[in-house]
């Protein structure tokens, strides 16, 4: 009766919360994991027979916890395997007596499971590993080909991870109102890592699915912390910024710009969670760097047409970005709006000062190309275009400033200067 | 007589459907939607935004109290709803405060509405309120 499908969900849904807790029981992630496996494993023959359970999370963490001790049990004592039917008995009498948990319940728990994957001392590739894997439950294989290294590379990445977490030694008191901001901010950013890791492929390949996972992931610690506006900054951030997905290349693959985005093609639902998620943040006037991001992208995907874009409002909010998150990219970010509002030669000598450190960056010299084209300084135009191809990370970013050369070639034949295009950063908040 | 079907499940889980998944549900959900109103039997339908997205305005006292999130306590009933247009947030506290001058007690929950479908049935079949 039950479907498979079904079952998979309910698991997927389950995951977080049962392997949270499961680590709360036995401390060690390897352990956790083994026995929500172990529990999934009995799930798929239990389920489809007897029915689901009514709390399939409650279900798969008593399943898992009894599964993991009969296990250690056996290896202790070397004692035969009781038989099947008298475990899935003694199984349901348990889950009868189980307390209905609701997700407050789970707080500190699944709190824990994301901190963990965000220990410093890992690199941002082996948090976002870490936390796919153990939190999101995704196959190493899967998460493997997302990005683009074969899976014994991956298994590896996971496993140096998991030993350096199991070093640190997991946090296990529960943590004080100072404590839980400071996992909640580390959290915050892992999983805007993992989003990011997502944002950055341009095409639909299985990394673009990591931008989902980030959304869930978002969702999940909003149910969590339903008060903080930071988090729902970050949620309506992923939101409004993985709308515009289908817009963002054209047919050939190629980056379009913001403003000539099909605005047919951004996601309308994204839009609107992501939109009731600023609203609500802002309610709070306890301003934040996501929430800042978040209220930029709502003020472009507020408008029906893109020439009614506020841009004082977002120059005014990217200045307050500036003081809250100093950084030369929120800077470059700021002069897009500053040449919308006071001209591009007010947003050149903005970022002039910022060469020295972003020297090294695609996206400076797209936009300091940008303005200058738009000052009809076609010369030094062509020169900036030039250093961001040669700093261009993929052959999307080196096309897309191509074509802004070929652009500038036609129009100097036709003495026509009258192209636009401003580059916008990538979503990365420094 | 008219009937509201309400819908209950864990969210974690249909949020966590897959595009397929989602693409396969909807579809099936159309189908019957389509053969339902044929019937003159379907009205509006709704599908809500994730109770993340949710407002809750406690009535029970004056001024009302703007919360975080869905409406959660056990011991209230749902009893009714109301379809509303707003700008923003503010816009639909605004609209909500009013209705809770006039009814106040309980709660409002405020939920963006994710999919909308007008109700279809025809025109001419009037509908008795009972």
């Amino acid at each position: 009766m039950t479907d498979v499908a079904w079952i998979d969900g309910a698991i997927t849904g389950a995951r977080p919360r049962a392997v949270s807790a499961l680590l709360r029981y036995f401390r060690d992630l390897d352990v956790a994991e083994e026995a929500f496996q172990e529990a999934c494993l009995r799930a798929l023959k239990s389920w489809p027979v007897k029915g689901p359970p009514r709390d399939p999370t409650a279900w798969l963490v008593l399943v898992g916890r009894n599964a993991a001790l009969d296990g250690a049990r056996r290896r202790a004592r070397d004692r035969p395997l009781p038989d099947e039917a008298t475990l899935s008995e003694l199984e349901d009498a348990e889950v009868t007596l189980a307390e209905r948990l609701d997700e407050a319940h789970y707080r500190d728990d699944i709190l824990r499971l994301l901190f963990v994957c965000c220990h410093p001392d890992l690199p941002d590739t082996q948090q976002i590993a870490l936390a796919l894997r153990i939190v999101s439950g995704l196959r190493v294989g899967e998460i493997a080909r997302a990005f683009l290294v074969s899976e014994v590379a991956m298994e590896q990445r996971i496993t140096r991870a998991k030993a350096r977490v199991a070093r640190a030694g997991v946090p296990f008191e529960t943590p004080n109102a100072v404590d839980r901001a400071e996992r909640l901010a580390a959290v915050a950013a892992m999983i805007y890592l993992v989003f990011n890791a997502g944002y950055s492929a341009l095409a639909e390949t299985a990394r673009a699915q990591l931008c989902d996972e980030a959304i869930r992931l978002g969702r999940l610690l909003l149910r969590l912390f339903e008060s903080e506006p930071e988090i729902m900054g970050l949620l309506a951030l992923m939101l409004l910024q993985h709308a515009r997905r289908a817009a963002r290349t054209d047919v050939r693959g190629e980056v379009v710009l913001l403003e000539d985005q099909d605005r047919a093609l951004w996601d309308a639902r994204l839009i609107a969670e992501g939109l009731a998620l600023i609203d609500k943040a802002m309610r709070h006037r306890q301003p934040g760097p996501y929430q800042i991001q978040a209220a930029i992208a709502a003020l472009h995907a507020r408008p029906k047409r893109t020439e009614d874009t506020d841009w004082a409002q977002i120059d005014a909010l990217y200045a307050s970005l500036e003081r809250l998150q100093p950084s030369p990219v929120v800077t470059l970010n700021r002069a897009v709006a500053v040449a919308k509002t006071r001209g591009p030669a007010v947003a050149l000598d903005l970022i002039a000062p910022l060469e020295d450190r972003l020297g090294g960056y695609f996206h400076y010299y797209g936009a300091k190309g940008a303005l200058l084209l738009q000052l009809q300084r076609p010369g030094e135009a062509r020169e900036a275009f030039d250093r961001a191809i040669a700093l261009a990370a993929d052959p999307a970013q080196a096309a897309f400033i191509r074509a802004r050369l070929d652009q500038l070639e036609r129009d100097a034949a036709r003495s026509d200067n009258s192209a636009h295009c401003v580059i916008t950063a990538p979503p990365r908040a420094s | 007589m008219q009937y509201a079907i309400l819908c209950y499940h864990d969210e974690g889980h249909v949020w966590s459907w897959s595009k397929e998944e989602e693409e396969a549900v909807m579809g099936r959900l159309a189908e019957a939607r389509g053969r339902l109103t044929a019937r003159g039997k379907l009205g509006a339908s709704l599908r809500l935004l994730p109770t993340t997205a949710a407002t809750t305005l406690r009535k029970s006292q004056d001024p009302p109290l703007v919360i975080d999130g869905p409406f959660a306590e056990t011991k209230e009933q749902l009893l009714g709803l109301y379809l509303i247009d707003a700008n923003d947030l503010d816009d639909a506290l605004e609209v909500a405060r009013e209705l809770a001058k006039a009814n106040p007690g309980g709660a409002y929950e405020i939920r963006p509405i994710a999919v909308y479908n007008v109700d279809a049935r025809a025109a001419a079949a009037s509908v008795e309120i009972v």
